[in-house]
């Protein structure tokens, strides 16, 4: 049959069956097995509400159990077995093998990279442009465009940036705006200024920011003033400061690059196959995607903070900056971590992207690409079922979290 | 501590809405003052300009004898309350009221002293280490309160700060406020309100707003007593003024008004022989209004269409007698029995007003 | 706070400014896909995408007429006059462009501007137009080739639709994305339309009955939130091929509707129990059961929170790779989506640009199109499903 028609007819017995079942599962239910008549109406109209939430859900539980729960088991139980031997149970075989993979520790390696880059970059772009769109007449415009993104597959984001990436050979024309721009310069005083001082600067200005931040993270578990932190919470601050140290002993390396380094000035580059610096291109298409949603997020959460608290600051004195980082940031805090860990989640799953651009070449590999890699390339179930369950190991911590809230929000 | 000086502040949005014009006014050190005036007339307005967090769109704004139109908030030396207190949600009662002093980089023990004196002074002492959700209304107010008070300024600013507690709180509240402006003699406030009951209490002078500008200024007494207006009449005193359409049939230093409901009224205020005939407006306050013997002048006859007994006093609702306003009076005691009776009241000649065009004959 | 007394206009034009920049930075890849995909192979290859809407400066190296061609060479004023238009001689058929300098030697290309008149050797001249007219004079009849002539033009900038010609109406283009874009269409609708349905009764018995179990079930769905969907391939892969669905768009609709279910309940949940409870219970007491107050009352209510989850799984549907790679595309390929097409493009045209850029934005349009008209509901779905 063709497909279109085939898909008509789909919509039409799936809808039609879902409404269908819906309505004579309930009319079953109330004229047949406990009609509302009779002697005994009322114990069977009792009966019957006991019965209905059950089969507005059943479809539902059906769906979800099959598809989500039903593999998690599923993909636990794989990862224990090998499927060359007849499915023989192997215990941690395939775990250990994994291990044994540098291709492993190299995908795992730049997921980290990548769960510390782009939740944070998405977010402090969706902050900025958020607090900046806010304040201009042509705001809702400059967000619709921010947004966009949001809207365009990530097969597609990777093709609109391999051509911003695109590298011709030196002397001819080049067509990829990042070559085009980055022959501009030749090793004179205007490279010397936007590839060496700016970087420092801002590196400089990143970890003077971030070993702040670790400070103020740390400062109440080491020097409690008046209130003391909890465990839990002390353990988070703890950890939260550890990454920003690390993050700042990146920038310093960073900066001892920007000052040392030496750079291929007039040859155009071929951006994607440069091993580390390509994991930050691919970055780049993520975090140009989820910005806008980080944005859209963020400015309502902006736009709910009570204005006459801000008035407030204005009047005991604060500057703009005093009062975005002391008033308004921390009434927002609690969006910001459903912002970070909602990207953060995006990230783990990340695949399209690395597949599409380079397929885990040059060093690029991440973790969904690799377990796709072994699922279906090397058709090795045991290692690729491995590597799901650490991306499913790494989602947990936030998966409790917010079953947590959710639990905590209801009552 | 200051004095302000208003000279013809106005207000405009966007250089077409006019919302104040003509704003003159002179605020003595020590002075509370409350702005009153009904629902979007521009109280906030005035007191965000003198806050700072409105530019003014004309005329000059001076503190202690220096224009600040152009100095930003901070440098005013003003403290704001807001009627949603406004508190730093994700910082405790004492971070609350610090805040402004560590951006103002004062020294620890300052700082230190400055809290415990207002914790002291409200009662917060227990809650300085709580957050603010974590305090009940009342609680949350005097800590946006204990804000201002700890940046000692020169002038603070109240906007409706009791609006937010229920009645009981609100008295209680109200009288603390009081209390407050005693220990602080020199202390110089400025408090917006609807309410003309705090208005009354608190007030050492009145200003009512209405129609983009100034109705009147003076003490609370005053305006009951001696209302400039029609409007300032009506406003301060519950019930309203009862106001009867009427004629100038004798001048002096008393005058005679014949009322178009048939009666006359005789007032306490001085005309001249050329305001006879005048059409006028004659006032009289439904607790002041007298019932009399039958045979006696009256100043208005009516039949009782509702009463209300109150306990300490009795209200009477007469029917409507053409185009005027329902008359209410308001008798001291319990009065039984009045209801579809005919009754004719009076008032004692001091206590009537006698308005032309709107304004008073008393300030001409 | 715009009307701070002490304020600063000049913050004002920076935050214009930065917000100039940073739409510029988010515009810029996707607008420079879209300008290659209205050139040509050649226009791409030699230029930068940017430099598209400018006129493009063009040297070349044109010929008059070859004297040899001509039967007799004019003669006026005793010299011989060799006339014409330098773009259309020689052979040649487009004109059009203005040319703003010109040179007879390959050294010096702009040695003169147009009207300007060149000394050659023995004794001959040149003058040149700017519209590409020449006059070539010489006291001796010319011969043979005609005369160089080096010039610099500027073409007017040029598109073309060709590119979507070849990509979307070519039936004999095995390349093409027309089919891709059907079957990606036959993937997304019932994917978007079956999960809502089963969606809305099951966040109806969330929101609004009671019954034992439901805390527990919601916790569930919470956290099947987040359950990454690369753990379902391979057992829902082989749990397919044995219950006979194999590969196929049934299993790539029912797997879609398995992984949209839980953000579909979440959102839905979230929306009805803000629903009135007065409308609710009123309706119970008039009569109504379960099954009419959720058809007649909650579904009309619920019509802003279904059209949000509605975008958003046309969109995740619409844009997902890795769910169609696994469960219908086949070896056959002829149930090839879009976004796997263009994957392929990638791999064997990978130098393209005309191909790619044109396959991308066949599959970005549809997408891009839904986000303008419907962004508000796309935000209002965002915001319940993300904010607390
Ligand atoms: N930003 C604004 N633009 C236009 N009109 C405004 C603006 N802010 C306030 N107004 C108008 O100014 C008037 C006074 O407001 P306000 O000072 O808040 O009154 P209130 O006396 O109740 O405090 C109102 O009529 C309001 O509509
Ligand atoms: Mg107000």
């Amino acid at each position: 049959m063709n497909p279109a028609l085939l898909g008509v007819f789909t919509i039409f017995v799936g809808v039609g069956g879902c409404l269908a079942y819906f309505y004579f599962s309930n009319v079953l239910l109330d004229k047949v097995i406990f009609p509302a008549k009779g002697i005994h109406a009322g114990r069977n109209i009792n009966r019957a509400e006991k019965v209905r939430p059950w089969l507005f859900l059943a479809p539902a539980i059906l769906a979800l159990g099959t598809y989500l729960a039903y593999p998690v088991v599923a993909t636990i139980w794989l990862s224990l077995t090998d499927r060359s031997q007849g499915d023989a149970f192997v215990g941690l075989a395939n775990y250990r093998q994994m291990g044994l993979d540098p291709k492993f520790w190299e995908a795992l390696r730049n997921n980290m990279l990548w769960l510390i880059v782009v939740p944070a970059a998405s977010t402090a772009f969706g902050l900025l442009a958020a607090q900046l769109t806010d304040r201009i007449r042509w705001g809702n415009i400059a967000k619709s465009i921010i947004f966009m993104p949001m809207a365009i597959s990530f097969v597609g984001a990777a093709v609109i940036f391999k051509l911003v990436y695109d590298a011709r050979p030196a002397g001819t024309g080049q067509i990829g705006i990042l070559n085009a721009v980055w022959l501009q310069f030749d090793g004179g005083i205007g490279s010397l200024i936007v590839l060496r001082i700016l970087p420092i600067l801002l590196l400089v200005l990143m970890a003077a920011g971030l070993a702040l931040l670790a400070w103020i993270l740390i400062r109440p578990v080491v020097k409690p003033d008046h209130r003391r932190p909890g465990l839990i919470e002390t353990l988070v601050r703890l950890l939260a400061s550890v990454v920003s140290v690390l993050v700042v002993l990146a920038c310093l390396r960073g900066i001892l690059a920007a000052v040392g380094g030496t750079y291929p000035y007039g040859v155009p580059q071929q951006w994607l196959t440069i091993p580390v610096w390509n994991s930050f291109f691919l970055m780049i298409v993520l975090i140009w995607i989820q910005t806008g949603f980080a944005m859209v997020i963020l400015s309502a959460a902006l736009r709910g903070i009570p204005e006459e608290t801000i008035e407030a600051a204005i009047i005991d004195g604060a500057n703009p900056l005093q009062i975005f980082f002391s008033i308004k940031m921390p009434q927002i805090a609690p969006t910001i971590v459903v912002v970070w860990t909602t990207i953060t989640i995006v990230v783990l799953k990340v695949f399209d992207i690395v597949y599409a651009m380079t397929n885990g070449q040059w060093q690029t590999q991440v973790l969904a690409n690799y377990m796709y890699d072994k699922l279906f390339r090397s058709n090795d179930w045991g290692v690729g079922s491995a590597a799901a369950m650490v991306i499913m190991l790494l989602v947990t911590p936030i998966l409790i979290w917010n079953v947590y809230n959710a639990r905590k929000e209801m009552r | 501590m200051a004095t302000l000086k208003l000279t013809q502040v106005e207000k405009t949005y966007g250089g077409t809405i006019d919302v104040l014009k003509d704003i003159n006014l002179d605020i003595k050190t020590g002075e509370l003052i409350v702005f009153v005036g009904p629902s979007g007339c521009g109280k906030s307005t005035l007191l965000r300009m003198i806050a700072g967090l409105e530019k003014i769109s004309g005329g000059e704004l001076q503190i202690d004898g220096q224009v600040v139109n152009d100095i930003p908030p901070a440098q005013r030396g003003i403290a704001m309350v807001f009627q949603s207190y406004a508190l730093y949600p994700h910082m405790t009662v004492r971070d609350n009221m610090t805040f402004a002093l560590k951006l103002a980089k004062k020294s620890k023990s300052e700082i230190d002293a400055a809290v415990s004196k207002a914790a002291r002074i409200l009662q917060l002492e227990p809650y300085l280490d709580r957050l603010p959700k974590a305090l009940s209304g009342g609680q949350r107010q005097r800590v946006a309160i204990g804000r201002s008070i700890v940046r000692d300024p020169k002038v603070y600013l109240f906007d409706e700060p009791l609006s937010n507690l229920d009645a009981a709180l609100r008295v209680a509240t109200r009288i603390e406020i009081a209390q407050l402006k005693e220990s602080m003699p020199d202390s110089t406030m400025i408090y917006v309100t609807h309410d003309q009951v705090e208005a009354m209490t608190l007030a050492t002078r009145i200003v009512v707003l209405a129609n983009k500008g100034i109705a009147q200024v003076g003490t609370p007494l005053e305006l009951y007593e001696r209302p400039q207006n029609e409007f300032v009449a009506q406003f301060i005193g519950s019930p309203a003024m009862n106001l009867l359409a009427g004629e100038i049939v004798a001048t002096g230093p008393e005058t005679t008004v014949r009322l178009v409901g048939g009666g006359t009224a005789t007032a306490a205020v001085a005309t001249q022989a050329s305001d006879m005939g005048l059409k006028v407006n004659v006032g009289v306050r439904p607790e002041d209004l007298l019932s009399v013997e039958p045979g006696a002048p009256y100043i208005f006859e009516g039949k009782v269409n509702i009463t209300e007994a109150l306990g300490e006093v009795t209200l009477l609702y007469f029917d409507r007698i053409r185009d005027n306003d329902a008359v209410i009076g308001k008798l001291p005691g319990i009065h039984q029995g009045l209801r579809g009776t005919t009754v004719r009241m009076t008032a004692r000649p001091e206590k009537v007003q006698i308005f032309h065009n709107g304004q008073s004959l008393h300030y001409r | 706070m715009d009307g701070m007394a002490g304020g600063k206009s000049s913050l004002s034009w920076a935050v214009n400014i930065s917000v100039v920049v940073l739409v510029l930075l988010w515009l810029f890849p996707t607008v420079g896909l879209l300008v290659s995909s209205f050139r040509t192979a050649d226009q791409i290859a030699g230029s930068g995408w940017w430099t598209a809407m400018l006129p493009q400066e063009r040297n070349e190296t044109l010929r008059t007429d070859r004297p040899g061609d001509l039967e007799t060479i004019p003669q006026v004023d005793g010299v011989y006059v060799v006339e014409g238009n330098l773009f259309v001689a020689d052979g040649r058929t487009e004109g059009g462009a203005a040319i703003s300098a010109w040179g007879t030697g390959s050294l010096a290309i702009d040695e003169f501007v147009p009207g300007d008149t060149a000394p050659l050797d023995d004794g001959q001249a040149i003058t040149v137009q700017e519209n590409g007219d020449y006059v070539w004079t010489s006291p001796t009849p010319q011969e043979g080739r005609g005369q160089r002539v080096f010039t610099t033009a500027a073409t007017p900038p040029e598109f073309t639709v060709e590119n979507y010609d070849n990509m979307l109406f070519d039936p004999s283009n095995r390349e093409g994305m027309t089919k891709a874009f059907f079957n990606t269409l036959t993937v997304t609708i019932p994917a978007t339309i079956i999960p809502i349905l089963i969606a809305a009764f099951a966040a109806y018995a969330l929101a609004w009955m009671d019954f034992p179990g439901r805390a527990l079930l919601i916790a569930a769905v919470v956290g099947l939130l987040v359950v990454p969907l690369q753990l379902a391939l391979i057992p829902l892969l082989r749990l397919h091929n044995e219950i006979g669905i194999g590969k196929g768009y049934l299993g790539v609709w029912l797997a879609h509707t398995g992984f949209g279910l839980p953000l579909a309940i979440y959102l839905l949940r979230n929306y009805m129990v803000g629903l009135p409870r007065d409308i609710i219970e009123n309706a119970r007491v008039d009569g109504a059961t379960d099954f009419q107050i959720f058809v007649k009352i909650i579904l009309p209510l619920s019509y802003p929170a279904l059209a949000s989850f509605a975008i958003f799984q046309f969109l995740w549907t619409w844009n997902d790779l890795l769910v169609s790679l696994v469960f219908l595309i086949d070896s056959s390929g002829d149930t090839t989506v879009m976004t796997k097409q263009i994957v392929e493009l990638l791999g064997s045209r990978g130098g393209n640009w005309e191909i790619l850029a044109t396959a991308a934005f066949v599959s970005i349009a549809v997408p891009l199109l839904v986000f303008f008209s419907l962004q508000r509901f796309l935000v209002r779905g965002l915001l319940a499903g993300s904010v607390k």
